[in-house]
């Protein structure tokens, strides 16, 4: 099992927690936290993992920081 | 638009010519990039009567195509030396197209010690005395409305503040928007040149003004609704700008490590969300009044980033809060109260200063010890010596170098001069490119490649590696030098990046409009030929390639939390532009 800290930005945090801790099979990938809080995976446009980009299967480790944004943009 | 005006400031004359054969085809950037480099001498003093500053429409400008509202303004830059295009929203640029107004020119500098205001037409162009009340520092705010008191409540407004009549190199150009509030052609210290020439305004009334000439309506209508549908059904340009503003960016920045924090000495902060722009919604929604969550900054903006702020009581406090100014003040500042930086914003756009220069500036001489970190009342009121001008508001307004030597500092962000926005070069590769050799000085908008680097719009690129930075950042400055040259807004780009068909109806509405055969090849080479004429320029203006470099720091001080530091080599910095 790993555990992870998941954050959540601009429309995800519509109806759900901004940031929350989440017990994970081993094995465990950003695809895993998306079902459970049932976002899309279009919804999930940019992740990042300890602040680096990641895949919707990159697979996580223990303490992990995942950041889930949906389309952003500006500048 | 087929009038090409030109005032001389020195002899008080008005010329309305043809448009030159040469610049038909061009609008914009293109166009003001080409004049200043065909008529300005490259190694004249940016204040002194050689200069000469130009404000030219987009192709688009005036026609029904939406975001199509740009106005470029052009010169010989005070605050970098070099070449310079700066480019704002507001209603000034349809109302110059309208009025069949391809350029207005403003060249020499009067003998007298007054100020003047130009008014356009459709006629033509007038210098007049302008109203002692809007002189000797006052602010835009009531500026803009003395001259739409006097001029008409619909007149377009360009406008030089008191930063401006100081000539001090952080001063902007403010540009009236429909409500009579105001957005900036910011970077570069314009306001500067205009204030140089005693020119106080420019006033544009499209009174009596037919639409825009279309050489094929139908065509320009059906490829108009294309572009219209890209942008709508893309979730950054039809949804997620207007929801959060540009200052959803805080959030993802802070995330990815690259927001530049204390001076940048850090890329991350822990009071990220006081100033995020989840924060920066939830707070306008829940005040309400005079809060407007989302709002565009001229007729036809259809992606709306700008909203209004409002105070506790709901009453408006400031427009087009940008990312930009927020992340400068709030993280590289530290300033960590919403309002505060608020206070801030209005009091820049009131004295009519770059919000990005003033707020790295600010930054600056908070390391340097002119002012305490974090302190938002006294930077508010440190902001405001900038109108009066005391010594430290001509130090701030001197802009982010000059606070760098003032205070004897090596940690001074910017390139040519003119300082470095906010996205750290170190973990962010590619926009490091862009600031190194865009011939406009550190400029994220002349090639923003935050877009494929953390946005993964456009492409998916590895910030934090060199692989294929190079060329996405060359082709980024070149898209932008063709998009800064069609008067549409930068942010159309999200709504086109992966989208072949919006693109194509991009081009396609320019081929409606001016009967042409534009292929996307053209436009490319057209992004090249922008990029060449103003490199060109800053070379006999005394520039190299040795001025492409970042700031030595970023080499040898690492970056938190990724501890990287900006490794590029010259050999690689130059072949961005080996095109």
């Amino acid at each position: 099992m790993v555990q992870v800290t998941v954050k959540l930005f601009a429309t995800l945090r519509n109806n759900r927690e901004k940031e929350m801790r989440m017990d994970l099979a081993s094995g465990a990938a950003p695809k895993d936290i998306i079902d459970r809080l049932n976002i899309a995976q279009e919804e999930a446009a940019i992740i990042m993992i300890n602040g680096r980009g990641a895949k919707l299967d990159t697979v996580l480790k223990d303490n992990d920081i995942v950041s889930i944004f949906p389309p952003v943009g500006g500048g | 638009m087929n009038k090409f005006i030109r005032v001389d400031m020195t002899t008080k004359q008005v010329t309305i010519e043809e448009v030159p054969a040469k610049y038909a085809g061009l609008g914009g950037r293109a166009l003001t990039s080409n004049f200043v480099a065909d008529e300005v001498k490259p190694t004249c003093h940016a204040l002194g009567k050689n200069n000469k500053i130009i404000f030219a429409p987009g192709l688009l400008s005036g026609t029904t195509a939406p975001n199509s509202g740009r106005i470029s303004v052009g010169a010989k830059s005070p605050l970098t030396g070099t070449i310079k295009e700066s480019n704002s929203g507001g209603s000034f640029s349809q109302k110059m197209a309208k009025a069949g107004i391809k350029a207005l020119v403003i060249e020499g500098m009067p003998t007298d010690d007054k100020f003047y205001v130009i008014k356009m037409d459709v006629n033509g162009a007038a210098i007049e005395e302008a109203p002692e009340e809007i002189l000797g520092g006052c602010g835009n705010y009531k500026a803009i409305e003395v001259l739409s008191a006097k001029y008409g409540e619909k007149v377009g407004i360009a406008l030089a503040g008191p930063a401006g009549e100081h000539r001090l190199p952080t001063a902007n150009i403010s540009f009236k928007d429909p409500e009579g509030n105001m957005r900036s052609a910011g970077r570069g210290g314009l306001g500067a040149v205009l204030g140089s020439k005693k020119v106080k305004a420019v006033v544009i009334d499209d009174t009596g003004a037919g639409a825009v000439p279309i050489a094929d309506p139908e065509k320009f209508r059906a490829a108009s609704k294309v572009f219209s549908k890209a942008l709508l059904d893309h979730p950054v340009a039809g949804q997620g700008l207007a929801a959060y503003g540009t200052d959803v960016l805080i959030n993802i920045l802070n995330e990815a490590g690259g927001l530049p924090a204390n001076n940048f000495t850090s890329g991350r902060i822990e009071h990220n969300d006081n100033i995020s722009g989840e924060t920066l919604n939830a707070t306008i929604t829940e005040r309400g009044g005079e809060g407007k969550v989302s709002h565009g900054c001229h007729p036809g903006c259809i992606i709306r980033c700008s909203q209004w702020y409002p105070d506790k009581d709901g009453k408006y406090i400031t427009s087009g809060f940008e990312y930009e100014t927020i992340w400068g003040l709030g993280a590289d500042a530290g300033i960590k109260d919403l309002d505060e930086i608020a206070y801030i914003d209005r009091a820049m756009d009131d004295i009519g200063v770059d919000s990005i220069e003033t707020a790295v500036a600010v930054a600056t001489a908070m390391e340097g010890g002119l002012l305490p970190w974090g302190d938002g009342k006294a930077v508010l009121d440190a902001v405001k010596q900038i109108a009066v001008p005391t010594p430290l508001g001509r130090i701030l307004g001197g802009g982010t170098a000059v606070v760098g030597k003032v205070c004897g500092l090596f940690r001074t962000p910017v390139v040519k001069d003119q300082a470095i926005p906010a996205y750290d070069p170190r973990p962010i590769k590619g926009i490091g490119l862009t600031y190194a050799t865009t011939p406009m000085g550190a400029d994220h908008t002349a090639g923003y490649c935050i877009s494929g680097n953390i946005l993964k719009v456009g492409a998916d690129i590895d910030p934090l590696k060199k692989d294929g930075q190079i060329e996405y950042a060359r082709a980024m400055q070149i898209g932008t030098a063709a998009v800064d040259s069609t008067g549409m807004c930068l942010f159309v780009y999200f709504g086109i990046a992966d989208n072949p068909g919006g693109y194509q109806a991009l081009i396609d509405m320019i081929n409606a409009q001016y009967g042409t055969e534009l292929t996307a090849a053209d436009v490319d080479k057209l992004g090249e030929s922008v990029l060449k004429v103003e490199r060109a320029f800053n070379k006999a203006a005394g520039f190299t390639n040795a001025h492409d470099r970042l700031p030595e720091f970023f080499e040898y001080e690492p970056c938190a939390p990724h501890n990287v530091v900006w490794d590029f080599t010259p050999e690689e910095i130059d072949e961005v532009y080996n095109f």
